[in-house]
This record gives structure tokens, sequence and C-alpha cells, in this order.
């Protein structure tokens, strides 16, 4: 049935009140080389009853592989009660509530939500969330350009060792505003960001500085030495980091003499299972005095008439409903059910929890790279201190390898090869606290397994 | 009927200019256009030092339920903003015309001062509007 609520007698009288003959005549308009002739492709209607048996048994292809990729989505044990409070009736939403007189709960947990964010990134202001960690970078470098008054360049200052999908999004959504995103290289001994390089761009005019934590590499950058070059060269400092690890490291606020004013990055780790197409979240978190450049919705505690405490949306007059064209973001879609679940993450796992998480991570990892690094011919790339990912570079065909892992029902790391050609055959791999000392031995077994026999071709 | 001084020049998008005795100029918004935006709850002003041309978007006054911009009505140079604004934005509601100034420029072209309306022109101006 579609859901389409004119009969054809609304739509007859509807033509005739406007002088139509009919729906293609309404249309004439527009040339026939851009109509859509036919849905090439695209099967017959389906009934819901083999919808359902279709959709079984495309689930049951999915294999119960053992995982150990990362790249910007990362598996954690989420606690059930997240998805079992977050699905409740009561919070069941996806979207920013409008009416704060009937969404007081919602707006509230919004409220909650943007406190640990704040918090928990060392910053004054988050708002309710973005779409994407990478769609939140490039919400960053727009509002960097937007708020720094003294720099005129539009110059922006991205690492390499930044997530190179992460790139392209910013690429993409900055590129035609007139920004100007320019490489730093990283050092390929120790991965991370060369602070010489940085050095060239000493005497320029440059808007923002990009600065990821950990990095693609899963290694920790310099962030002190970082924030602080950004801060004496008039950059604005952004940090893209990962949340989790903010239950250990130093949050941006943090960071060099005076913190950098701009956080954003994937809410995901924070209670959202790994999903390929998502949906994730992205946050995004601030100074105060740049409050009135953060794009998306903000909710602020007050009082009523009465002097009861309440929720509302508040700062509108940045948003697009009531500035239009000239508003801080014409995207900013949020993630209100994602947050919803995040908080709720938040809340049951506390600072401490999260450091718990963290600390596991960071351990597992360390137990894997030491695993896999005992085989011969096996290196751990990168002499920096990392956080929960490693780049192992194995003999032979990379591909060959994950094959042959996947075979054993693993799935053993993301090749980096397409995106850093020179590091060679290198395998981006990630141990979160789901794994145990067991699946790490059968990783590193697998991997003995996959790897071409010494002595004989690959 | 709002209040428009006869001293001071208009634009058409509801900006004042005050020539000053040393030639720089004092703007800021009209009586009509404060009691249209209602409760000023922020301004946002140009940089000092900024050089802005005529018809550029050089300041911001947000109330709260709009966020308008505020056009530059000649060329020059901005030598001072009205720093009382940041922690006080209401002061361009109740003084409009006085404490409630934005910024002061040194403009390129003084002359083009004369290409402004006049107090009666902009009173002309409102009451069109108000028709």
């Amino acid at each position: 049935m579609p859901f389409i609520p004119h009969t054809e007698s609304d739509t007859e009288s509807m033509l005739r009140a406007i002088g139509a003959e009919s729906i293609d005549q309404l249309f004439d308009e527009i040339p026939p080389a851009l109509k859509c002739k036919g849905l090439e492709g695209v099967p017959g209607a389906l009934s819901e009853l083999e919808v359902g048996r279709l959709m079984r048994q495309r689930a049951a292809q999915d294999q119960t592989s053992s995982s150990f990729l990362g790249a910007g989505a990362y598996q954690h044990h989420i606690p059930a009660a997240v998805w079992e409070i977050a699905t409740r009736g009561e919070y069941y939403s996806a979207y920013t509530p409008y009416q704060a007189e009937a969404s007081q709960g919602t707006l509230q947990l919004l409220y909650e939500y943007q406190t640990m964010m704040a918090s928990l990134t060392g910053l004054e202001v988050s708002n309710a969330s973005l779409y994407d960690g990478a769609s939140a970078l490039a919400e960053a470098v727009l509002m960097a350009v937007r708020a720094h008054r003294k720099s005129r360049s539009r110059r922006v200052l991205v690492p390499r060792s930044l997530n190179p999908l992460y790139a392209s999004v910013v690429e993409t959504i900055t590129a035609s505003q007139g920004v100007e995103l320019i490489e730093i290289p990283y050092d390929l001994r120790t991965g991370r960001t060369d602070l010489g390089a940085l050095a060239a761009h000493a005497k320029n005019d440059i808007t923002a500085l990009v600065i990821p934590q950990p990095n693609v590499f899963g290694v920790l950058e310099d962030v002190d030495a970082l924030a602080t070059w950004a801060r004496e060269h008039g950059a604005l400092g952004i940090a893209v980091v990962n949340p989790i690890a903010l239950g250990l490291l130093h949050p941006p606020g943090a960071w060099g003499r005076e913190g950098v004013p701009i956080a954003c990055g994937e809410g995901q780790p924070l209670g959202v299972p790994v999903s390929s197409g998502g949906p994730y979240f992205g946050f995004l978190t601030c100074r105060e005095e740049l409050v009135r450049q953060l794009p998306g919705r903000l909710v602020g505690r007050t009082v009523d008439i009465q002097g009861k405490p309440g929720f509302t949306l508040t700062l509108q007059a940045r948003e697009q409903h009531i500035r239009r064209s000239r508003a801080t973001s014409n995207i900013c879609t949020n993630q209100g059910l994602m947050v919803t679940a995040a908080t709720i993450y938040m809340s049951l796992l506390g600072p401490q929890g999260l450091k718990r998480v963290a600390a596991e991570c960071h351990s597992k990892t360390q137990s894997l790279v030491t695993a896999a690094t005992a085989i011969d011919g096996v290196e751990a790339l990168f002499s920096s201190p990392r956080f929960h990912e490693a780049v192992l570079r194995v003999p032979g065909d990379v591909d060959h390898v994950l094959a042959g892992m996947r075979d054993r029902g693993i799935l053993a790391g993301v090749p980096l090869g397409s995106w850093y050609p020179e590091l060679g055959d290198a395998l981006l791999v990630c141990a979160t606290e789901t794994k145990t000392e067991e699946d790490i031995a059968a990783y590193a077994d697998a991997l003995r397994g996959a790897l071409p026999r010494a002595g004989s071709a690959p | 009927m709002s209040e428009i001084p006869h001293d001071l020049r208009y634009t058409k998008d509801h900006e004042w200019v005050r020539e000053q005795d040393d030639g720089d100029l004092a703007i800021g918004i009209t009586d009509h256009a404060q009691t249209s935006l209602g409760d000023l709850v922020f301004v946002e002003l140009p940089e000092v030092g900024a050089s802005v041309d005529a018809r550029d978007a050089c300041a911001v006054v947000e109330s709260v339920k709009a966020a308008s911009d505020v056009y530059c009505p000649l060329s020059g140079t901005v030598v001072e903003i009205n720093e009382a604004l940041g922690d006080s934005p209401e002061l361009v509601n109740s003084d409009p015309y006085g404490e409630g100034w934005l910024f002061r420029l040194r403009p390129d072209a003084p002359q083009e001062l004369e290409e402004l309306l006049s107090g009666e022109h902009y009173e002309r101006l409102l009451a069109e509007l108000e028709t």
C-alpha cells in the first residue's frame, strides 16, 4: 500500500483547480532527458511475508567472525540496559524536540549529554550532536573559519595522520566554501605529525590546525606541542578525539598551555553498535566565546514563569529556521536516538568505568601486538605510544593474508596500502575490551597459518 | 511612531550615521530597527582596524527572535567599537542613538555621507513601510 493520502478524485480536483490536465502535463517543463525512465534493476514489490523471508535468508549469511577492525568504528561491550532504556517509548525518537512544554524528558537527556561531552572534552559548550564524526569535523573547520576573525586566509592544516575518510569528507564539504586544506606529513618512524613540517607554515596566515588524538594509526600525537603551536601562530586548534580514549587522556581543553577551543569526533564507541552505514553520531564542543558559531541544536536549562526549572532549545538565532542562508550550518542533522544510547552508556559507566574500558582496550591491543610480533616477519610500525590500534607489517601479500584469516573466522585488520602506499603491506589492527586473551592467541595462530611459509613463494 | 533625530544620516536598511567633530562616523541601528527586533541578547561587532566596504555585512544584532546583519553605510576603517555592548546589548534597545552606538568608522570618502538618506527622507521611508 503506497502511503499517498490523495485519492484519484482529490488529484483530479487539484489538477482542475490549477488548470492542468494530468500529472504528466503538470511536470512537462522538466526536460525529458532529466526524467527517470522507470527504475531499472529495482525488482517488483514483495509482500511483508516475502520480505521477512528474504531478510532472514540474508541475515543468515552474516558470519560471526572475531573482529579486529577499527579505523573509525569500534566494537565495545554495550550493557544490555543501554538499548533496553533507549528503545522505551518515552525516549524512542531520532529528533530533537521542538515543543519544550511537551518534551522535558528528552530535553533533559540532551542537556545531560551536552554536560557529559563538555566535561569529557574539557570545554564549555556541546551541541546536541551532528550526523557523524567526519561531518562533525567538517562543521568544526567551517566554524573555525567563521569564528577566526583575524585570519583571512581560510587555510586549514590537516595532518596526513588524520583518518583519510574524515579528510575526504572535510574536503567535500568545505572545498566549495573557499577553504584551503593543506596536508601536513607524518614522521615515518614515530607515526606522529611531523612538527618540523609545521615550521614551514610558521610565517603564513593559518586559520586552523586539525589535531587527531589518537591518529589513524592509533598513535598518540604530541597534542600539547601541536596545540601550543596553533596558539602561538594565531590558528584555532581543532581536536578530533576518540571519546573512549578521553577516559584516560588529557581532554582537548587542557592541551598545551591553554587548550584548544574546538573538539569533535565520532560518538559511536559510546554505546552504539558497529554497523555498516551507521547510524552513528558526531559530537562537537567548544569554548563559550565560540558558541554563536557552533552549528546544530543546543538545549539549555532555564526557569518557567513560576520559577520552576525546565529545559528548552536555546540560541536558535544561529540556526537555519531563523537565519536561513546565513545560519551556522544548513546540514546539522543530529542523531537523537544514538545520543540517547550514548548518554545512558556514559551514565552507566561513569568516569571510572570509562577509564577502565579505555585502559582495558589499550592493554588488549598491547597484548595483540606482542602476540603478533612474536611471529617471524611480523613487525609493529611506529615507535610512539598508542591507544587501542596498531599498524602491523606482514610478510607477503596483505590481501592474501587477510583472506586466509577470514577463512579462519577472523577479520584481521584494515589494509592501509591504498591510503598509505609508503607503508607497504601494512595492516591496521584494533583490540578492544571485547577481546579475551584466548581471542588474541587465536588471532596469532591464524596469522601464523595465513602467512606464506618461509622459503616458499607467497 | 519611532524617534528619528534630524541631525543624523540614515540608510534604507535602518542604520544611522553621525558625523563627529573629528570626521569619524558613529554608526548604529535606528529606533525602528531595535523596536522591530525586540530585546537584543547579543551584538557581534567588527574588528577594530578592519577595513570594510559599503554594503558589507559588518555586524550582527541578535534578539530573542531574530538575528540581523548590520550593513556598513560607507567604506572605511573601523576605528572603535562599543565594548559596553558585550555585557549590555540592551543599550541598543534603551538608547539606540546614544549609548547603543555600534562602532566608529573612518570613511575612505567622507563626501559619500551626502548620498545617505536625510532624517526627513528616512521618515518618509518608514511611513511607506508602515502603510
